[in-house]
């Protein structure tokens, strides 16, 4: 089993900070646009870098979905942010029509997505992102675990042509992935092998699932951790590669479990290869205030509850 | 394009607008038949347009160094259709296609089916000024310095997006933006006035820093002299209130909200074509 550790903590929202400044550097084509949350996205370097290139929308954020889908009219690459609530669900029409019907080239990046927005309670804190904007048709749709993911995802945007929505967040967790990664859309990342279970978990959850893995392997229980980091298009061989060897699975994300990526792994065991699974996730409610940890430790979205998800389906085999 | 030709252009154009929304018993006549000569002037005098050596315009969606219009209020897809069929983005013929299954021409025109000369969808209202704003902004980045144009219902001025993008316009100085909003003062269910009033539409855009101007819709020579004098305002974006009549060109639709959304019979139909007699030399599709 690979050991994973970690010398420091970083926000991924940091992380598509480095990404877009990157950007703003080396693609002349690439724009950011924001609704009165630039310092929230991290865009300051990107902004004192390249002040024509930035758009500051004020807290209009269907307008700036709209004006995104037109600057692509002309070659421009939008990148469109905001927290995750406002950057989907207020804007869901507007992201329908003028850029997935219209399969135009913006890229909606989204802040504070999930529980660990913490303080601020249930309006700003959504769980049903994902399964929006999966259901979009042409829409490529991206949860990645750390800030080098996070950065690498941002840099791997911009290249690939179509509608994306990139989700982090904004509580500090650990960086245990490479800095020099590169970072493949679609394709899964195997963060450890094992022959007992699979764990398929996406964001702030894979450090939770290593968390996991490391207690399993305690009780003579091998995990296989996959990091499904796009939830769309999803990596359907990799899922089923997996749960082939295991005969069953745990998913586990900071979302809803109603139209998550569980629902979208249920969809691919249920059609290609029915085995027991489990979902670590939010049941069918909103959130709340309080701090991140005492949010992740009420909603059950910790490593000791992936255990007891992983015991549960390995029973049900 | 000499006026004559324009207005027999306008001619043709409505009797395919009355033609394909019979033909499938669908589709909005009202507001394709007000908003005709303005579509017509805009595309045959109006816009510089890419064209290849023959003349023909050439469609590719950057649109760079040319004039760009967006339709915010889709359902009036027939007039835009016949327009963009006639003057020369793809087969006059293919107005046949109208509404049908595996058509380009969806009930609401999309990007999806690649139809030449459409470059966003629209039909769900409020959207277009904002897509609009950003091709500018887009252009205005190029260093481009052509026009962008969109042309909005007044029914879907009630839509709140329309007033973020009426802030953002002109604080981001899109001088090279000029909106039209059609106004004809009828909707689906009954008049503006009486569904939810726009109240003083001018007054509102001044106020959000729009130079805003008035154009008779449907005279032609009217819209070419006022869209010409929108693009001399280098900072300041144009909103122009064109007043229309709903169903202009047909005696018995003039002014009926009722054809906002109703097709002819075949009766109707006929009655509504000797109405409208082809010049020498311009055929149906």
């Amino acid at each position: 089993m690979k050991k994973y550790e970690y010398t420091e903590k970083k926000d991924t929202r940091s992380g598509f900070g480095a990404g877009i400044a990157e950007l703003g550097r080396s693609n002349p084509n690439v724009v950011a646009l924001t609704a009165d949350l630039a310092g929230s996205l991290k865009l300051d370097t990107f902004i004192k870098e390249n002040p024509e290139r930035f758009v500051q929308c004020g807290i209009a954020e269907a307008n700036m979905i709209g004006v995104s889908a037109g600057l692509t009219i002309g070659g421009h690459i939008p990148f469109a942010t905001t927290f995750a609530n406002f950057a989907t669900g207020r804007v869901y029409d507007q992201i329908r029509q003028s850029v997935a019907y219209s399969n135009k080239n913006v890229k909606i990046c989204a802040s504070h997505a999930g529980l660990t927005l913490g303080e601020d309670g249930a309006t700003h804190q959504i769980l049903e992102d994902l399964g929006m904007m999966k259901m979009l048709p042409n829409m490529t749709v991206i949860n990645p675990c750390d800030y080098n993911q996070t950065k690498a995802a941002t840099l791997a945007i911009a290249d690939h042509v179509g509608p994306v929505y990139l989700r982090f967040g904004r509580p500090v967790i650990p960086v245990f992935t490479p800095a020099d990664q590169k970072f493949e859309i679609g394709k899964a990342w195997t963060v450890n092998e094992g022959k007992d279970v699979s764990i398929f978990c996406t964001g702030h959850l894979v450090w939770e699932a290593i968390k996991a893995g490391e207690i399993l392997a305690e009780e003579g229980i091998e995990a296989d951790i996959i990091n499904i980091h796009t939830i769309k298009p999803l990596d359907e061989e990799a899922i089923l590669a997996s749960v082939k060897k295991t005969g069953c699975a745990v998913s586990a994300e900071e979302h809803m479990i109603n139209g998550g990526l569980g629902d979208s792994v249920a969809q691919v065991l249920a059609r290609n290869y029915p085995a027991p699974l489990e979902y670590i996730g939010v049941h069918d409610t909103f959130g709340e205030s309080a701090t991140p940890d005492q949010l992740m430790q009420k909603y059950g979205l910790t490593a000791d509850k992936i255990v007891e998800q992983v015991k549960k389906a390995i029973a049900r085999k | 394009m000499e006026i004559e030709q324009l207005k027999s252009t306008a001619v043709a154009v409505r009797r395919d607008i009355l033609r394909m929304v019979a033909a499938v018993n669908s589709g909005h006549p009202g507001g394709s038949l007000g908003c005709t000569d303005f579509l017509v002037a805009l595309y045959f005098d109006v816009m510089n347009l890419k064209r290849d050596a023959d003349g023909k315009p050439v469609f590719d969606m950057d649109g760079r160094d040319e004039d760009l219009f967006f339709l915010s209020n889709g359902h009036i897809s027939p007039v835009f259709y016949s327009v963009l069929a006639r003057a020369g983005y793809f087969p006059v013929s293919e107005l046949a296609t109208f509404r049908k299954l595996d058509s380009r021409l969806q009930g609401h025109p999309t990007t999806a089916e690649h139809l030449p000369g459409v470059r966003i969808a629209s039909g769900s209202l409020g959207q277009g000024l904002s897509v609009a704003s950003g091709a500018a902004y887009s252009k205005k980045l190029n260093g481009d310095k052509s026009h962008v144009y969109v042309l909005m219902g007044d029914g879907e001025q009630q839509e709140g997006q329309i007033w973020e993008a009426a802030q953002f316009a002109p604080n981001k100085k899109l001088g090279n933006l000029t909106a039209i909003i059609d106004l004809n003062h009828a909707q689906i269910d009954g008049t503006t006035d009486n569904v939810n009033s726009n109240r003083d539409l001018a007054a509102k855009y001044r106020a959000f820093g729009w130079f805003v101007d008035e154009m008779e819709g449907n005279d032609i020579e009217d819209v070419i002299r006022t869209l010409k004098k929108a693009q001399e305002n280098p900072e300041v974006p144009t909103m122009i209130l064109m007043h229309t009549e709903m169903g202009f060109g047909v005696e018995y639709m003039v002014g009926n909200y009722k054809w906002h959304g109703t097709a002819p019979n075949a009766d109707q139909l006929t009655q509504a074509l000797n109405g409208l007699p082809l010049s020498i030399g311009v055929t149906d599709y």
